[in-house]
């Protein structure tokens, strides 16, 4: 059985990938699927409670919740791959070719990455977030110029791992190039690891970008997103508790689907009884 | 030879420590626009008093001389002065440190009263029912954004039940007098039950909120080296000796489980120290996070400057700690 297909063999793997696709399809379909337009709001409906026009209620500007939460996915799974596509691809070369070839590239890295890591991601991304302004584009860039530290992290040292095994000396003895090494037989090997950190990243920015939507530096409020929603929700929350909940369940179930996913392609990739010296990637906590 | 290395380990730390700094130092200098009238916004002043603000943040002075004032100043513990609220920076800092500390013994009291007994249960019973429901219930509190489940907890607890407070350190109408600025303390320090009460009600919420995220991620590392610990030779032994079942878990089994553990314990508690500015944000807690939060959006950067320093500080210490414990409990560890 190859490994994609044991990570759907596993009736939470199948059911975790299914979440995660209605979610991609219905982000993409929102424009279809969505009763009532992402800002049309109707104020002799504020803060209407969930009913079978609004099946999720009402903001306090009386915009359907259904409708902004269908809308808000699109924000959170765009900033979640886009973010992990830029921090992952660079990271891993960055810390497979430090790990691969050492020497003073790679220590000068090191300190950079011991620097960054020295900040906690939020503030970072809130500090960044001062620096560039709201924006889209802005909150991507936040998130990835500190994000590829861990994807850094893992290929360095899953790198340094291969590095000693013996198809990389068979293959300096058969006269074959460096870089060739490092890139057509190396990387394979470390791209397992990777990949598994790469999903649970996503579940993770979704989280940092909720946070800074909910303090007010991330998204800009004229987009939908759960981060956001929720944090309008705040105020009413004594009188209409839909407004905060509904977008936090969205979120909540997506990023526990991904973080599922991730677990079981963890699961797929290295077996608990086998394979000495796989890095294990785990889910983190959003500081 | 294990405190050589121990004094190289806190020697290297003093590099990064200096970087942190100097980074902390020019988020300030190179932020867009001039600083001192993104502080002042919109206050109409004159040319003069700009001049005197400047002259007085040494901003009319070369980048090598502000970072040498700075970096000398920090070594006499004068962070600056708040420009918005007219009070030097390390006294706001003081005046918020003990909130936040008084959040985190709290929060890692709960976590770990929380994710020991679980962590250990579900070991013990690898593969259970019981064991299934921990990882899934740890799972769904590590996908749970903080401040949305703090959020679930106003609901129930003050909106539903109506048990709790949900803002604040102690109710507005009373006054206790700050001897520690540790409301718990303080309050009996007056003498004052009733102030302990609230004090000690109004901590419930927000120490919740930290402390079961924080026992989701406790949980589950219990768990994972409880599992190994028990697969070693020693156990056996130990059983085979004929030692009773939960006394080979908790003295023989537990003690080296506890490593990984107290890492994690360590560096939250660390994290904690800095102020969780979420869920300080959603219970209007006055402690360190709120205050960076509030600074941002006043655009008081001496104060943000300041404390993103003391962040990434306690953290690097935090690491520093961890790693020193570790050689303590397992002098096989070396650094």
């Amino acid at each position: 059985m190859s490994r994609a297909a044991r990570v759907f063999a596993t009736p939470l793997g199948r059911i975790s990938a299914a979440i995660v696709a209605t979610y991609v399809l219905t982000a993409a379909l929102a424009p279809v699927l969505a009763p009532y337009g992402p800002e049309a709001g109707d104020l002799a409906q504020r803060l209407a409670p969930p009913s079978a026009q609004h099946w999720f209620g009402t903001d306090s500007l009386g915009r359907d919740i259904l409708t902004r939460t269908l809308y808000g996915a699109r924000v959170s799974l765009l900033v979640g791959v886009l973010t992990v596509a830029i921090t992952a691809a660079f990271g891993t070369v960055i810390g497979a070719v430090g790990g691969f070839y050492r020497g003073a590239f790679d220590a000068v890295v090191g300190r950079v990455t011991e620097l960054l890591l020295a900040f906690p991601y939020l503030i970072f991304a809130i500090g960044m977030m001062a620096f560039l302004g709201p924006g889209f584009a802005n909150l991507v860039a936040a998130l990835s110029l500190k994000g590829w530290v861990e994807f850094y992290r893992l290929a360095r040292g899953e790198t340094l791992d291969q590095a000693q095994r013996e198809y990389v000396e068979a293959s300096r003895a058969i006269g074959q190039r460096r870089p060739r090494t490092l890139f057509r037989e190396v990387l394979p090997n470390v791209l397992p690891a990777i990949s598994v950190l790469s999903t649970l990243r996503i579940g993770y920015f979704m989280v940092l970008e909720a946070s800074l939507s909910f303090l007010g530096v991330g998204i800009p409020p004229n987009i939908p997103a759960w981060g956001s929603m929720i944090s309008e929700g705040r105020g009413v929350l004594f009188i209409a508790w839909w407004v905060s909940t509904i977008p936090g369940i969205a979120l909540l179930i997506l990023v526990l689907a991904i973080n599922l996913l991730g677990e079981s392609l963890q699961e797929a990739y290295a077996p608990r009884t086998k394979r000495r010296g796989f890095a294990r990637p785990s889910v983190s906590k959003v500081r | 030879m294990r405190l050589t290395k121990l004094l190289e380990r806190v020697l290297s730390a003093i590099p990064v420590a200096l970087g942190v700094a100097v980074l902390a130092f020019m988020f300030l200098r190179f932020l867009p626009g001039d600083p001192v009238e993104i502080m002042l916004g919109d206050t109409q002043v004159s040319q003069q008093q700009l001049d005197s603000l400047r002259s007085q943040l040494h901003l009319d002075k070369p980048l090598l001389t502000q970072l040498g004032i700075f970096l000398s100043g920090l070594l006499r513990g004068d962070l600056g002065v708040s420009i918005v609220k007219n009070a030097p920076v390390a006294k706001l800092i003081g005046d918020a440190l003990p909130a936040t500390i008084e959040l985190t013994l709290a929060t890692v009291l709960v976590g770990i009263l929380i994710a020991m007994p679980v962590g250990i249960i579900s070991a013990v019973r690898a593969g259970s029912w019981l064991d299934r429901t921990v990882l899934s219930g740890a799972l769904v509190g590590i996908s749970m954004p903080a401040f949305w489940f703090g959020l679930l907890m106003i609901l129930l607890f003050a909106v539903e039940l109506r048990v709790l407070p949900t803002s604040g350190r102690i109710a507005a109408t009373m006054v206790v007098d700050r001897t520690t600025g540790f409301m718990l303390v303080d309050t009996l320090l007056a003498g004052n039950l009733k102030a302990f009460g609230t004090a000690l009600k109004h901590l419930v919420l927000p120490a919740l909120t930290l402390g079961v995220v924080f026992a989701a991620v406790l949980a589950r590392v219990v768990r994972t080296s409880m599992l190994e610990v028990l697969g070693k030779d020693y156990v056996t032994t130990a059983r085979a000796k004929g030692l009773r079942e939960w006394g080979v878990i908790l003295k023989h089994a537990l003690r080296n489980a506890l490593i990984p553990a107290l890492t994690v314990t360590g560096l939250q508690f660390g994290e904690l120290l800095g102020g969780n500015m979420i869920v300080e944000t959603v219970f209007a807690w006055p402690g360190l996070g709120r205050l960076v939060v509030n600074s941002i959006f006043a655009r008081d950067y001496v104060v943000v400057q300041a404390a993103v320093m003391l962040y990434a500080l306690t953290y690097v210490g935090a690491n520093l700690v961890v790693d020193t414990l570790y050689t303590l409990l397992n002098p096989r560890i070396s650094l």
